[in-house]
């Protein structure tokens, strides 16, 4: 036990978890946190918006599979959190909040920027509290950030009265946390594993679905292998991008609303369907009848909840995947199947040759083949994020990933604005690679103001603002199902984004021609400083292929007709 | 109409029934009734709720309980094998001598209580399974109620088996 004030075993206790990062903002509430630290090795990025900081502790932690932390003051500091929550909530990110809150004598009474964070936060974490002692936070600390990494990971809040950080308590650092009604067991049941090795090797079909669970819980190669022994095309989610090389022979890419060819024609087709890591989303299935009528699927995923929750499966293993996957490979072996190549050779009919394909329409550049070229440029590790829409949909059918924590994205929430600040937390945990945020001029739009802490911060991330002056996948939802009546899309007051970066401090390109692009991207990669690479498109540009809405992977529309 | 009966233990502190309340209203469960009280040990809490959901509905509930950190157990109960208990407390209005002389009857051959009497009310307390309740509810609505609360009900299993 050592007495000290709230505020100083606050960043002690950090220090403890081996915080290196913060990102935040300060405020009135948090003044003696940011203090204290200043006495502190931990490193503090300024953000100038709480969204963005939360999303960069977003990024920060899904890069490293490490806690993010974010610190916001209190009242509009912790509801900016918000989204930057529920986007971590929703893609099992494990990042944790800590705000500021008004003295423990005036919540309730509506003082100067007092919000209830804890009935606002609510549902958007997977955990939430509120300090109300100065020797709780330890406890807090430690138990915030051990339900944020552990079994399906999550956002989790922590609310900090002031006056509990100025106030001293005697605080034990090595606090015997209690989870009585916290399941932190995840070995798989043998039996369970029994079963879906068994259903697995009488497969004659078989495909692999791969999540985001896969990559949380670092089971890439045990998934490769179980590919392989099976032969199983191995199809994934936006999620579970990267969990399996685009460029293994047996990848299909992206399956659902804007899923490749080769993985929504062979999903539904699959007699035994595994499902890895993945909560079957609306956007994954599409409609849930014709997403693998005939087949049988195995679901295998940590969250006991997510089980038959909204596909029927035959059966299940519940628990870590990485546990799960080397189980059901053992077994697998042991049986001796005959995989079955003609099968997996039908991979092979869905490719199209990207090299012959034209590099502009409409005399403008076309994004398919931006990203293309950017990926042949980027080191295999290099790491993209991407921003929401049309951008979004591009960099997940292009851009190939091809290791696991290398291509990030708002999956579930869908965050316009996400992909700059999570870049630039994603570069602040691995300096040493190129990180790139694929993005459109609508999201950049949102966070754009992000330029300052990455100039400020010396995080040189790149930002390819895919442009065509409108929120182009609302635009494509007008042009195909509302006979193009164009409603609240334009943006006509775009800046330039040139000279936006330029004001910043960072550096601004704008790029018409391949080579242009070549050019400037690969300068990007050297400089010291943010770029901003503008990439005008033609407003009319659709992603495809698309499953139009309500309907099934076999009703993809692979063409413009 | 089919009433299902899940019992959880939580634990015994502020915001966790917020929290479970929170849980219902997010994912879309309607509920019928909900009670709460501590057990044995003060630093838990057990909640027995009826709901009437179809069997998927309940499976899910009874998994997003079980998530939750500051649930410990969740159990969807057998209804065969379970002893479930409501409360009732109803005033009526007695001003009619005919109609309190009939309270009186109903009240005495559902062996409830009679808590309070004066010129022109009678108050009294009802137990039993819900549909000891509702039957009683139908025997005394000629008679006139002025106000009721129901508890919602409360379960234990029987013999051996518990939460």
């Amino acid at each position: 036990m050592t007495e000290m004030t709230g505020s100083k075993a606050f960043v002690k206790a950090l220090e403890n978890e081996g915080v290196d990062h913060i990102f935040g903002v300060s405020g009135g509430a948090v003044i003696p946190i940011c203090d204290d630290l200043l006495d502190s090795d931990m490193r503090f990025i300024l953000a100038r918006h709480e969204q963005g900081s939360t999303h960069m502790a977003d990024g920060y932690a899904r890069v490293l599979n490490k806690v993010g932390v974010s610190l916001a003051t209190s009242g509009p500091g912790a509801t900016n959190v918000v989204t930057g929550l529920a986007t971590a909530q929703i893609d099992s990110a494990p990042v944790v909040a800590f705000t500021g809150q008004v003295n423990r004598a005036v919540i309730g009474t509506d003082a100067f920027q007092e919000c209830d964070i804890i009935g606002v936060s609510a549902s958007v974490t997977k955990y939430n509290m509120q300090v109300r002692e100065p020797s709780e936070i330890p406890d807090a600390v430690k138990r915030s950030f051990y339900i944020a990494n552990t079994g399906r990971k999550g956002a989790v809040l922590v609310d900090i009265p002031k006056d509990c950080t100025t106030l001293s308590g005697e605080m034990d650092f090595d606090p015997k946390i209690k989870f009585r009604g916290y399941n932190t067991n995840h070995t798989p049941k043998a039996q369970e594993l029994d079963w879906a090795a068994k259903i697995l090797s009488e497969a004659k079909r078989p495909v692999i679905m791969a999540g985001g669970g896969v990559i949380a819980s670092g089971a890439s190669n045990e998934l490769v292998a179980l590919s392989e022994l099976l032969l199983a095309p191995t199809a994934n989610t936006l999620m579970g991008k990267g969990a399996f090389p685009n460029d293994h022979q047996l990848s299909l890419g992206l399956c659902g609303m804007h899923g490749s060819k080769a993985s929504n024609s062979m999903v539904p087709e699959a007699d035994v369907l595994l499902v890895v890591g993945s909560r079957f989303s609306d956007r994954t299935t599409a409609k849930v009848a014709d997403f693998n009528p005939d087949g049988k699927i195995i679901h295998v995923d940590i969250d006991r909840s997510e089980i038959d929750k909204n596909v029927e499966t035959v059966t299940r293993v519940v628990g870590d995947a990485k546990l799960a996957l080397s189980g059901i490979f053992d077994r697998v072996k042991a049986m001796k199947a005959q995989a079955n190549a003609n099968w997996s050779n039908k991979i092979s009919e869905f490719q199209i040759n990207w090299a012959e394909e034209a590099d502009k329409a409409n005399g403008y550049l076309r994004a398919p083949k931006v990203i293309r070229a950017l990926r042949d440029m980027m080191p295999r590790d290099g790491i993209v994020t991407t921003e929401v829409g049309q951008n979004q949909m591009w960099a997940a059918l292009h851009y190939d990933a091809y290791l696991p924590q290398t291509f990030f994205t708002s999956g579930g929430l869908g965050t316009m604005g996400w992909g700059f600040p999570a870049a630039i937390g994603a570069k602040a945990a691995r300096p040493d690679v190129p990180v790139v945020d694929i993005a459109g001029d609508g999201s950049f739009g949102m966070t754009e103001n992000n330029l300052a802490t990455a100039v400020e911060e010396e995080l040189p991330v790149i930002v390819v603002v895919l442009n065509n002056n409108v929120l182009g996948m609302v635009a494509q939802w007008q042009r195909l199902f509302y006979d193009r009546r164009y409603s609240a899309v334009k943006l006509k007051g775009n800046p330039d984004f040139v000279k936006l970066a330029d004001a910043y401090g960072a550096e601004g390109v704008r790029t018409e021609t391949m080579d242009e692009f070549r050019t400037a991207f690969r300068r990007a990669m050297k400089a010291d400083v943010p770029t901003v690479i503008d990439v005008p498109i033609h407003p009319d540009e659709n992603v495809l292929p698309m499953i139009p809405p309500g309907m099934g992977l076999k009703d993809t529309l692979w063409e413009a007709d | 109409m089919v009433m299902h009966t899940i019992s959880f233990l939580v634990e015994n502190k502020a915001g966790v029934l917020f929290n479970v309340s929170n849980l219902f209203r997010r994912r879309g469960f309607n509920i019928d009734s909900i009670s709460v009280g501590p057990i044995e040990d003060q630093s838990y809490s057990r909640m027995t709720i009826n709901i009437d959901a179809d069997a998927k509905t309940l499976a899910n509930m009874v998994e997003q309980l079980g998530k939750m950190v500051e649930v410990i157990k969740v159990k969807r109960l057998d209804p065969l094998r379970i002893i479930s208990r409501e409360l009732l407390m109803i005033k009526l209005n007695t001003i009619d001598p005919i109609a309190r002389e009939e309270a009186l009857r109903v009240i005495n051959n559902s062996h409830g209580l009679v808590l309070d009497i004066d010129d022109e009310n009678i108050m009294a307390e009802i137990t039993g399974s819900p549909g000891d309740i509702d039957n009683f509810l139908e025997a005394v609505n000629s008679v006139g109620i002025v106000e009721m609360s129901r508890t919602g009900i409360t379960a234990l299993e029987k013999g051996r088996l518990k939460l």
